[in-house]
């Protein structure tokens, strides 16, 4: 689960992290009511789930209130299109008011979790403002990173060596320890998978402060945290994959026309791959899970219906707990209530096989069979 | 000969009195796996179809001298199902458990170093010496004994690979789900280290997937230090970034853990990758052929 800014900065607040004086807002008069009382320039900053919004026209400077009464007009209700929205873009619905500050320097720091040494990793470079993405490509040398050991947790004496390498002195390296150390913090204590600050800025007269935040959230763990969970905007998230994430089903929607019906995460990716491979593209990830009944057939089927672009449905089951038979019928069911109209393939292996396909060929529906996961593919390109 | 598991096994399964943890403790025993006791606190003394329930891994360790164990236990509670295991000196641990918080796994991986302690998973399917031992829930009559061994991220997929092998008649030695999550307690090098002297494993297949550099690393390894001939495939191709497709771990982060980047460096490294899902067993074949 990712968070707004605003969001990140509260909780970064709440552990110590020095952060910019700010407020998020819905409307142009909270944006004029918040600029009033920060007093002076503001940076109005437009809140979606991307970066990149600096670039693609989501960040700007206003001199005062009225200013930023103007500007928050024009960016609220905005799509913004950034690199990282895709070209379809992400409407603004909320705006952080910020007060402005003056810059010495822009660094970045960032604490993720380290898969091959599989422990957290605090990375810091000089480069901020940058994608360190970008920064790792044409400068890897400018990356540094302590990888922590979860017995002793983030170090005073890694602390104090990053800072060094940033170049940070006197009281900035100083303050720079706790710096560190409480974003380690809001890293565990929020069961974080990411707290990046880009950039992390200097200020003229010393100060550390977090000019943005981008964390997010380890979803086998918001069961912990109830209060960060409450925080999801519904406005980013697409509505059939939280529709399937209700009924225990793992969706993500593509851009293609087939849909997929598939249990289990790496067999629905294989799938999807060999649509491709048959010169076809799928239009979603859905893994049924292991143990499906007839109901979560239909309601996968419902899913992959919501989706207008699907001209095809590849139902790919191989039954290894899941049995054959039951999975036909739940085929047969949803087909059946759901006046299925596109063309379906099914391929059924494992568990029962037999008695699945005897209920798919006698139940009169246009269900056409396949064996082998490649004849699955082509038969669903060919029927488009 | 086989890597982890054989009829020795002795295996106790925690989490007995659940509904998938007595499903699949019957089915493991149905297969032939001699399963010596469960674990639910609070209900020992009871019994599940015969097989004797104790309160503690410390008391079925005593009692019935398990040297494997399997977890079915919730996320909240797995990470401390792990340390009870470890702790009673139980040598390998086998978790089935989806959705276990990173941090708890990395808090456990790192209290698990140095011990005398083989995790496999969580969030796997289990691991199989087929005509011998099978702790997991992977369908056990689709496998065939044999001399190749199988290394996976993924569940079914496994299976569609282990079947399209058994069909061409080449079984399997052991087969390894080492499951999907960011944060495994054994990883592929693990598996391999274990296939390369184990005499009775004579070939590899790997399965990987988008997300990490597992994979890459296992392509050096294979490089530097294997004899026996290793086949892949890489699943998630068309996956976009930034998605996380089913598996905690299964996430492309930027340009890093795509799926081509994985089966150029797997190439380079003398692996035959095969392009097509439906292709794993007949890539293995022709690469010993």
């Amino acid at each position: 689960m990712k968070l707004h800014e605003h969001q990140g900065k509260e909780l970064l607040a709440r552990f110590g992290v020095p952060v910019p004086r700010g407020k998020v807002a819905f409307t142009v008069d909270e944006v004029e009511r918040i600029a009033i009382s920060l007093g002076g320039t503001v940076v109005v900053k437009a809140q979606i789930h991307a970066g990149g919004r600096g670039k693609g026209g989501g960040v700007k400077l206003a001199k005062d209130a009225c200013e930023a009464r103007v500007l928050a007009k024009q960016i609220l209700g905005m799509t913004l299109v950034t690199i990282q929205t895709g070209p379809a873009g992400k409407k603004v619905g909320r705006l952080l008011i910020e007060e402005g500050c003056s810059i010495a320097r822009e660094l970045y720091v960032g604490l993720t979790l380290d898969r091959g040494a599989s422990r957290l990793v605090f990375i810091a470079s000089t480069e901020g403002g940058m994608e360190i993405e970008e920064v790792a490509r044409v400068a890897p040398h400018k990356i540094l990173k302590e990888i922590i050991d979860p017995a002793q947790g983030l170090t005073t004496q890694q602390a104090e060596k990053l800072a060094t390498a940033l170049g940070l002195t006197g009281d900035t390296a100083r303050a720079f320890v706790p710096f560190a150390s409480n974003l380690y913090r809001v890293y565990l204590e929020c069961d974080a998978s990411l707290v990046e600050i880009n950039p992390l800025v200097v200020t003229k007269d010393g100060k550390l402060l977090a000019l943005d935040a981008k964390i997010a959230l380890d979803d086998n763990a918001l069961f912990r945290h109830a209060d960060i969970e409450a925080l999801r905007d519904l406005t980013e998230e697409d509505p059939a994959e939280m529709e399937a994430k209700t009924f225990e089903l793992s969706y993500i929607s593509l851009d293609g026309n087939i849909g997929c019906m598939v249990n289990g995460a790496g067999l629905a990716m294989a799938t999807m791959d060999i649509i491709k491979l048959a010169g076809g593209m799928p239009a979603n990830f859905l893994d049924v899970g292991g143990s499906a009944t007839k109901e979560t057939v239909a309601e996968a089927f419902k899913i992959i219906l919501l989706d207008p672009k699907v001209k095809g449905i590849l139902v790919n089951i191989f039954g290894g707990i899941m049995k054959c038979d039951i999975v036909a019928e739940g085929i047969v069911a949803a087909t059946k209530e759901l006046a299925v109209k596109v063309p379906v393939v099914v391929r059924l292996q494992g568990t029962r096989v037999e008695e699945g396909r005897a209920i798919l060929a006698s139940s009169g529906l246009n269900l056409i069979p396949a064996d082998g996961l490649a004849e699955a593919a082509q038969k669903v390109v060919a029927t488009l | 000969m086989s890597i982890w598991i054989n009829n020795d096994t002795r295996l106790i399964v925690q989490g007995i009195t659940g509904s998938h943890g007595k499903f699949h403790a019957l089915g493991c025993r149905e297969y032939g796996t001699n399963v010596v006791g469960g674990v639910t606190p609070g209900k020992g003394g009871q019994d599940v179809e015969g097989i004797p329930v104790f309160n503690s891994v410390r008391e079925a360790r005593e009692a019935v001298k398990p040297n494997a164990t399997m977890i079915f236990v919730p996320p909240k509670f797995a990470a401390d199902a792990i340390r009870e295991a470890a702790a009673a000196g139980v040598e390998l641990i086998i978790c089935i458990t989806e959705g276990i918080p990173t941090l708890d796994m990395v808090r456990v991986k790192n209290e698990l170093r140095g011990k005398k302690v083989r995790l496999i998973g969580p969030n796997c399917p289990g691991i199989i010496t087929p005509g011998q031992c099978k702790i997991g829930i992977m369908p056990g009559r689709i496998h065939r004994p044999g001399h190749v061994g199988v290394v996976s991220r993924s569940g079914t997929l496994t299976y569609e690979a282990v079947d399209q092998l058994t069909k061409l008649g080449l079984g399997q030695s052991t087969c390894v789900g080492i499951g999907g999550d960011p944060v495994p307690g054994t990883g592929f090098i693990d598996v391999l280290e274990a296939f390369e002297s184990d005499p009775k494993t004579h070939a590899i297949v790997l399965i990987g997937e988008i997300g990490g550099s597992d994979e890459e690393g296992a392509a050096d390894f294979i490089k530097a230090k294997m004899t026996k001939p290793v086949a892949a495939f890489i699943a998630g191709q068309t996956a976009p970034p930034g998605k996380r497709m089913g598996h905690a771990g299964a996430i492309i982060s930027g340009s890093q853990g795509t799926a081509a980047e994985k089966i150029k460096k797997l190439e380079s490294c003398g692996v035959a990758v095969a392009k097509s899902p439906a292709e794993i067993g007949s890539t293995l074949q022709r690469r010993l052929s």
